[in-house]
């Protein structure tokens, strides 16, 4: 650490003794966040406790020339909040987690950034609403970094992503001046729309202090269901015929035989071993009647591409024992192997066939275990690669076949990232998906809103 | 301390961390543990949460830092509830890690002198314990004050810079063992029971012990229970990381319980029934082979009394007409995240007359104790039992039951200094009320 006494005298007097950690013990344990990437302890971690200190901190920060990154929970997967190297500053957001505001008549919730998901979505649902994006790391991740990855989850097809519900956005700029974006109500068109830029910005552009979220009313009605395949082309045409039909089942998910097989082998919950893939349906509406004509739409749809068994929840316990099959997914994934590389790279539905028989392609070229599984309905999968991160030779091929998967969903006019997020992971493949011109945009972009390029710097576009 | 926790070095320390890499690189950082950690969510410090401290232990082995003292001191505020384990998604076998981490790191920075008189000269000895808590008992009264009527608390002006401000149950004139001596009962066609009281029900909660011995012979068990050669189960050497100590604890107790044959054993202390059937087994492998196999044994033997009386003496709780007094529950960490008991105490609670069961809200967070934490981390510790009893005091109790005499004493505590009119009781106790 090079910092300067007196400056970490300054943050300490500005936040306070205790929310200033500049021990190495207490470092060290922010130098990572969910990604498999290489840690960078960062030189000092404060933790505001008010808007206000935030503003002030990071006018001090950028003042000082301290490149910034900020921090939710750490669970990102691309490596977005890996501090920057040198003088790296971390600012927490964890204390910054009230709930302001949940308005029942507008349908509307201001929340400070550092309040987790699935602690709001409980908060808004016992008032009788609905904050639908549900990330699977909602149980620790917080709203700001939902935004700033625009985070994805189960929902994403029917009821979409985060993006979808942010109205409104307070942040501060590099000057610690606080900018205001966005309103509380449905329609707006006052200036720009920069909270539309400031989603999946990822911690370039300026620091979140308050965030207006839409809320939902809740489904009053659903229904789940597990369908069987012997070839992950049936499955796929399922989804295709299911929104061919103008059915939006609220999740549509996938998984492959390996994902059947280990969720299997942890859990016996009886899942066919022997099949090829699996989709895990559940439509949802404001009636039973009506849910209960698209389920029996699905069913026979998914009995023509070719399902050869489906099994139909008949009460919550059975409907709870469906998802559980898609909730153990990645912790059956993860306990095969130490190291579970996650990836999310997207096409569009009707190319998950080719996509699937590509990744199987590429873990056998490069001699991996994978499985598969995913949101079928967005074309987003997930490919988790297992291995050991301390396995020089076999690390070497998982990146070489991450490298190879993305090229596969860029061929297949696909996405790098669905809602992982780009971060230090792919930031070199950004110019690939789109061209130089754009990414000197961004970097124009960035400049005129940070000159000092001290938001997280490495991240994104670089 | 045995040699083979003794690195001398800090390369050493780092070589002997690294036996610890398989169980550690399991941990893929998803930050899942920050959800349940009762620590976390007082402090928000990544360093205090498993996903910070299994990379600072990381760092250490990979000689990435060599600041011992510290990562030692983190690993330490730990309450070793076991939430983060059971929530793990990679299942990372957590408790291994810190238990055998201790180990390593209190070998190598050694133990204090309290702790060592303590670990190696009291607890080993039941004869010099329960000496020094009758004196304790006796020494007491002129120094004690009143805090709580109805919690039964006191305070102890002169024990603060030991036990912070903490409020203390008054200790009994008479231990359990001492009232009671050993027992050996063959009961009325029952099953042999090996009863294990646990040091905080012979000594601190002798009510508690009698309670148990009374619920055992009403029903009919053979009970065992050599108090004269019984000890301290280990858990409070081991979670300081004393491994000689733990052997030595774990010897004389495996010495005492062969002696008779049984077919169960059985202790109202959750920490202590998860101690002897995790840790035990746990660390077999520094066990002789006739040890080892009592080991064993003792592990598909062992049960929490509560999880005894529902699930082998099958006794039929029949939901009473909940009217009466309100009685809520706290879930002792090492009942349900250890040994995923949670049913049972409640079925009972719920038959028993007079009282009327209400959940309150977040019954499995952790009180807060975490046995010598509290002594060390007390500050930390109140803060996590407030909020603790905030979630009671939400169903408007008369009495909050619970399984475990550690999570007693904090109950007391927490209830006490926020003045609540509040009983604390272990659900054996209320249940022996009704037994006649």
């Amino acid at each position: 650490m090079t910092l300067s006494p007196n400056l970490i005298l300054e943050f300490k007097t500005l936040l306070g003794e205790n929310n200033v950690l500049t021990e190495e013990t207490d470092r060290l344990a922010y130098a990572y966040d969910a990604a498999v990437l290489k840690p960078v302890t960062p030189a000092l971690v404060v933790m505001p406790t008010s808007e206000e200190t935030l503003g002030r901190t990071i006018k001090l920060a950028y003042d000082n020339g301290l490149p910034i990154t900020v921090r939710g929970s750490g669970t990102n997967l691309s490596g977005a909040v890996i501090p920057e190297p040198g003088d790296g500053l971390v600012i927490l957001t964890n204390r910054l987690n009230k709930i302001l505001e949940i308005n029942q008549e507008d349908l509307y919730a201001v929340v400070e950034p550092g309040v987790l998901t699935a602690n709001f979505a409980n908060a808004v649902a016992a008032t009788g609403l609905f904050y639908p994006p549900d990330p699977g790391s909602q149980a620790v991740s917080t709203l700001g970094g939902n935004v700033a990855l625009n985070a994805g989850g189960l929902r994403g097809l029917k009821y979409g992503v985060t993006k979808d519900y942010l109205m409104g956005v307070e942040f501060f700029d590099y000057n610690g001046e606080l900018v205001k974006t966005g309103s509380r109500t449905v329609k707006c068109v006052t200036g720009y729309n920069i909270g539309g830029l400031m989603i999946s910005s990822e911690g370039t552009l300026g620091v979140f202090s308050k965030l207006i979220f839409k809320l939902v009313p809740p489904p009053k009605a659903s229904q789940a269901m597990m369908a069987v395949y012997d070839t992950v082309q049936g499955a796929s045409e399922t989804v295709a015929a299911i929104i061919a039909a103008h059915i939006l089942p609220c999740t549509l998910e996938f998984l492959d035989q390996k994902c059947i097989r280990v969720v299997e082998a942890n859990s016996k919950i009886g899942l066919p071993t022997e099949a090829a893939a699996i989709l895990l349906i559940e439509v949802d509406g404001s009636h039973q009647a009506g849910v209960d004509e698209d389920a029996a739409k699905v069913k026979s749809l998914c009995t023509k591409c070719g399902a050869n068994d489906i099994r139909v929840a008949q009460n919550a316990d059975e409907k709870n024992k469906i998802w559980e099959a898609r909730r153990n997914a990645l912790p059956s994934l993860a306990r095969a192997r130490p190291t579970t590389v996650l990836e999310d790279a997207t096409v569009p539905r009707s190319k998950i066939p080719q996509m699937v028989s590509e990744l199987n392609r590429i873990a056998e070229k490069y001699k991996l275990e994978m499985g598969t599984f995913g949101h079928a309905g967005d074309g987003n999968l997930h490919p988790t690669i297992l291995c050991d991160k301390r396995d020089e030779e076999e690390y070497r091929r998982v990146e070489e076949a991450v490298d190879e998967i993305f090229d596969v969903a860029l061929k297949l006019q696909g996405t790098l990232s669905g809602e992982h997020g780009i971060g230090i992971a792919k930031a070199k493949w950004m110019e690939k998906e789109t061209n130089k011109a754009t990414i000197e945009f961004s970097k124009n972009l960035r400049r005129a809103l940070d000159p000092k390029y001290l938001f997280n710097a490495g991240k994104k576009i670089v | 301390m045995s040699n083979e926790y003794s690195p001398s070095s800090l390369t050493e320390l780092a070589k002997m961390l690294m036996q610890l890499d398989d169980l550690l690189v399991s941990c893929m950082r998803c930050g899942f543990c920050q959800s349940v950690c009762p620590v976390y969510g007082a402090t928000f410090r990544e360093a205090d949460v498993t996903r910070g401290k299994i990379a600072l232990l990381e760092d250490l082995a990979h000689e990435l830092t060599a600041d011992a003292e510290n990562v030692n001191e983190r690993l330490n505020r730990c309450l070793l509830c076991g939430s983060c384990e059971t929530n793990c998604p990679s299942g990372v076998n957590i408790m291994d890690i810190y238990l055998r981490a201790r180990a390593i790191v209190a070998g190598y920075k050694g133990l204090g002198t309290i702790k060592k008189l303590v670990f190696r000269f009291i607890l080993p000895k039941p004869g010099l314990f329960n000496f020094l808590v009758k004196i304790s008992s006796v020494f007491q009264k002129p120094f004690l004050k009143r805090a709580n009527q109805k919690v039964g608390t006191s305070t102890a002006a002169v024990l603060n810079p030991f036990l912070g401000r903490r409020h203390i149950p008054s200790l009994p004139g008479k231990t359990f063992a001492s009232a009671n001596g050993s027992v050996m009962e063959p009961g009325r066609g029952g099953p042999m029971v090996a009863l294990f009281p646990g040091c905080v029900p012979d000594k601190v909660f002798p009510g508690l012990a009698e309670a148990s011995l009374k619920i055992l012979r009403h029903h009919g068990a053979g009970i065992f229970c050599p108090t004269d050669e019984l000890v301290c189960c280990g858990i409070p050497v081991l979670a300081s990381g004393d491994v000689a100590a733990f052997d030595e604890l774990t010897k004389r107790n495996l010495e005492a319980l062969k002696k008779r044959p049984f077919d169960y054993l059985v202790t109202p202390c959750a920490t202590c029934a998860s101690n002897i059937k995790e840790n035990w087994h746990r660390f077999k492998d520094r066990f002789s082979a006739e040890h080892q196999s009592l080991i064993e044994k003792i592990h598909s033997q062992t049960m929490d009394l509560t999880a005894f009386l529902v699930k082998v003496l099958k006794v039929d709780f029949q939901p009473s007409q909940n009217e009466g007094k309100i009685v809520t529950y706290h879930d002792p960490c090492h009942l349900k995240k250890s040994l995923g008991v949670s049913a049972e105490p409640r079925a009972i609670l719920k038959s028993l007359p007079g009282l009327s069961f209400k959940e309150m809200p977040m019954a499995d967070s952790c009180c807060g104790f975490g046995g010598s934490f509290s002594l060390f981390h007390y500050d930390l510790s109140k803060q996590i039992g407030q909020s603790k009893r905030d979630n009671i005091v939400k169903v408007s109790p008369e009495v909050v039951a619970t399984s475990c005499p550690a999570c007693m004493m904090q109950l007391m505590d927490i209830m006490s200094q926020n003045n609540d009119q509040v009983e604390v009781k272990h659900v054996a106790e209320l249940y022996a009320d009704t037994l006649n």
